[in-house]
């Protein structure tokens, strides 16, 4: 089913382009860029064609930088826009919410006001979405991780309602600490939001996003990371529920030695748009990343975007990376769009490589469990369910593995009725 | 007593050059406690008579029957035939990913029983069988045959046989890939089942090596779809001795 390719080239750089009407603007307004545009052989001969590398696209914390949204966005071609126009354009509240949070160990979670010197140190905002959010919340939540020991902290976050909402929550490890991190939504939601999440030098922690929303619900969050030397992320985004959820994780690998696992595991149902586009930024040498996110595709109009966007810089030498995404279709009137991209811009790398798959069912395993007795339908549940069971199965959080399998069983049983 | 029999059966497959026959009439019969062997070169359709026994659909039967015991195996799905008492060891197990050896176990078990087994008596099953074939425990929380060496997935097939419990089990070229000492692991585990449950094993093979461990009461040689000679051990030894050369020459020669 895979097609991996390894390449030490500019492999693609696809349709990320910037926006033409700011494309001037960027050497002053970016916060992540600083190095000289690099036209990728690419371009030669378009003239026109506006390419660049995957870390200086324009960003800011201001929804007023931006131009309204067209849908014909790189960003957001392949996103619904119209059922968005809440969350790009219009007012979001931004005040505090009701979320339950259950704390453990070395672990803390506060609100903080705007003017919090961590705010803004992991990412800016690169679309008009997140700047909105930004533009519109009134405080943060703040999530600490302190302990060496590790800690672990749950905000449920199950009664945000139907009014176009902002969010904003920094999840700061600090050095050494261990520990994991779930924002475990549910219920109905309108929602913009961005999570900043600061690994300091030698953490390790894993934070999960599970979208589990009710019908109706939309939610477009972007998550920034920003990983030490020597520290280690992994980053789980499980989207199950709602109506349009386009959750974008943007790792940079600052540290030398950072290492980024980043996973992602989706089930679109009838008329469901699940979407996340993910960037990860080898920026530190003998930084390890990978990437991998798979989904389930079923029913009429089930629409799933996978955009996995990988940088190696130029002082990343020893770099060690993978990407790949695999969509299982299981009925017609589905559609999956995988995108890979792969930049490299140093010659020492240890290792670079991609691959998306997206096909139907293996008649092979549908034989090998049928040849053992097991009946048709519950074999293909089977293979569904280990198909997405083996990202599940590395988060690395007991109960919460349990609870997501128990998640992707219904599911499956209720795509069936 | 069971039987199997297999009657004049023709089976082709679809290929891009068109329809493609791989049997032409084969004659088979087996009974419970009974260890034919197939033997023969490559190509000459042992792996199909597997695959068609097991219900493969990439395989078309054209004509002729397989029975058990009178029951028209050819209009059971793959997984009735499972539950009606036929198991195939694979030559090439496909890997499961996210199911992990003790659930498949567990369902298929489940699945050919009618009922869950209870889990006391099972778990101590699964390790005893494990055990038995040298299989270290950490084994049933892999998923099923993903990563799995060569010999391990041939014993992964062979713990499924001792699980089940099937009336007939076909292996397909079980011992194609195994040094000896796996290869003398997995023959264990073929008598151990044919002596506790009076199992007939159908034995496919290229080789003569497994018929050292695994003792047939018949020798069918196939070449080109069809049962060219048949006899008792002895005729394994002449293979052994011969290869399929005469066979070969012979058909050439038609």
């Amino acid at each position: 089913m895979t097609d991996p390719k390894s390449t030490d080239v500019v492999d693609s750089l696809s349709t990320d382009a910037v926006n033409p009407a700011v494309g001037d603007d960027i050497e002053d307004v970016t916060g992540t860029g600083g190095r000289p545009a690099i036209i990728a052989d690419a371009t030669t001969g378009h003239g026109t064609v506006p390419v660049q590398t995957r870390n200086e696209r324009f960003a800011s914390v201001d929804v007023a930088d931006f131009p309204a949204v067209t849908g014909r966005e790189a960003v957001w071609k392949l996103t619904p826009v119209a059922d968005l126009q809440q969350l790009i354009e219009g007012d979001l509240d931004g005040g505090r919410y009701q979320a339950d949070t259950a704390v453990d160990g070395g672990a803390e979670v506060s609100w903080v006001g705007r003017d919090d010197e961590r705010i803004g140190t992991a990412g800016i905002p690169e679309d008009r979405a997140a700047a909105n959010a930004w533009s519109s919340f009134d405080e943060a939540m703040l999530i600490r991780l302190t302990s060496e020991e590790g800690g672990s902290v749950t905000v449920r976050r199950s009664e945000l309602g139907d009014a176009p909402r902002a969010a904003h929550t920094i999840v700061d490890v600090a050095r050494f600490a261990r520990g994991v991190v779930v924002l475990d939504n549910a219920g109905p939601a309108h929602l913009a939001e961005n999570v900043e999440i600061r690994v300091a030098d030698g953490a390790d922690v894993t934070v999960v996003s599970v979208q589990d929303w009710a019908d109706g619900a939309k939610h477009v969050a972007n998550h920034f990371a920003q990983v030490g030397r020597d520290a280690r992320l992994k980053h789980v985004v499980v989207s199950l529920g709602g109506d349009v959820v386009r959750v974008n994780p943007s790792v940079t690998l600052a540290g030398a030695g950072a290492d980024g696992e980043l996973l992602g595991v989706y089930f679109a149902d009838a008329g469901q748009h699940l979407e996340s586009q993910v960037f990860l930024f080898h920026q530190g040498d003998h930084t390890k990343g990978r990437v991998e996110y798979r989904g389930a595709l079923q029913g009429a109009g089930a629409h799933t975007v996978w955009v996995g966007d990988v940088l190696i810089g130029p002082d990343a030498t020893g770099t060690d990376s993978y990407e790949q995404n695999r969509n299982l279709v299981l009925s017609d009137g589905t559609r999956a769009d995988s995108i890979p991209n792969l930049e490299i811009e140093t010659g020492d790398i240890a290792g670079a490589g991609h691959a998306s798959a997206t096909g139907r069912f293996d008649d092979e395993q549908l034989f090998y469990l049928q040849a053992r007795g097991i009946p048709e339908d519950q074999a293909r549940r089977l293979v569904v369910r280990g198909f997405l069971s083996s990202i599940v199965q590395k988060i690395g959080v007991p109960e919460l593995e349990q609870r997501l399998q128990d998640a992707i069983e219904a599911e499956l049983a209720g795509a069936r009725s | 007593m069971s039987t199997l029999a297999i009657r004049d059966l023709h089976v082709s497959i679809e290929t891009e050059q068109g329809t493609k026959p791989i049997l032409r009439g084969v004659d088979l019969t087996i009974s419970t406690g009974e260890t034919p062997a197939v033997m023969g070169p490559n190509g000459s359709g042992k792996s199909t008579l597997a695959y068609t026994i097991a219900g493969h659909p990439r395989y078309t039967v054209d004509s002729g029957s397989i029975t058990l015991d009178g029951e028209d195996v050819l209009a059971m799905s793959v997984d009735e035939r499972a539950r009606a008492g036929l198991f195939l060891a694979m030559q090439y197990p496909v890997e499961i990913p996210g199911v992990t050896v003790s659930n498949f176990l567990r369902t298929a078990k489940t699945a050919i029983d009618g009922q869950a087994p209870a889990i006391r008596g099972w778990v101590k099953d699964v390790r005893g069988a494990m055990g038995d074939l040298r299989m270290d425990q950490a084994f049933a929380e892999r998923n099923v045959n993903e990563g799995f060496s060569g010999g391990e997935k041939k014993r992964h097939e062979i713990l499924q046989l001792e699980l089940l419990k099937p009336r007939f089990a076909v292996l397909d070229e079980t011992d194609s890939g195994l040094d000896v000492d796996a290869l003398k692991i997995v023959s264990e585990g073929v008598n151990r089942a044919k002596s506790e449950t009076d199992l007939g094993v159908l034995l496919i093979t290229h080789y003569t090596r497994i018929l050292r461990y695994i003792k047939p009461d018949f020798v069918h040689v196939f070449v080109n779809g069809r049962v060219a000679e048949e006899g008792g051990p002895e005729l394994a030894d002449r293979l052994e001795d011969e290869g399929y050369d005469r066979f070969l020459t012979a058909e050439a020669t038609v």
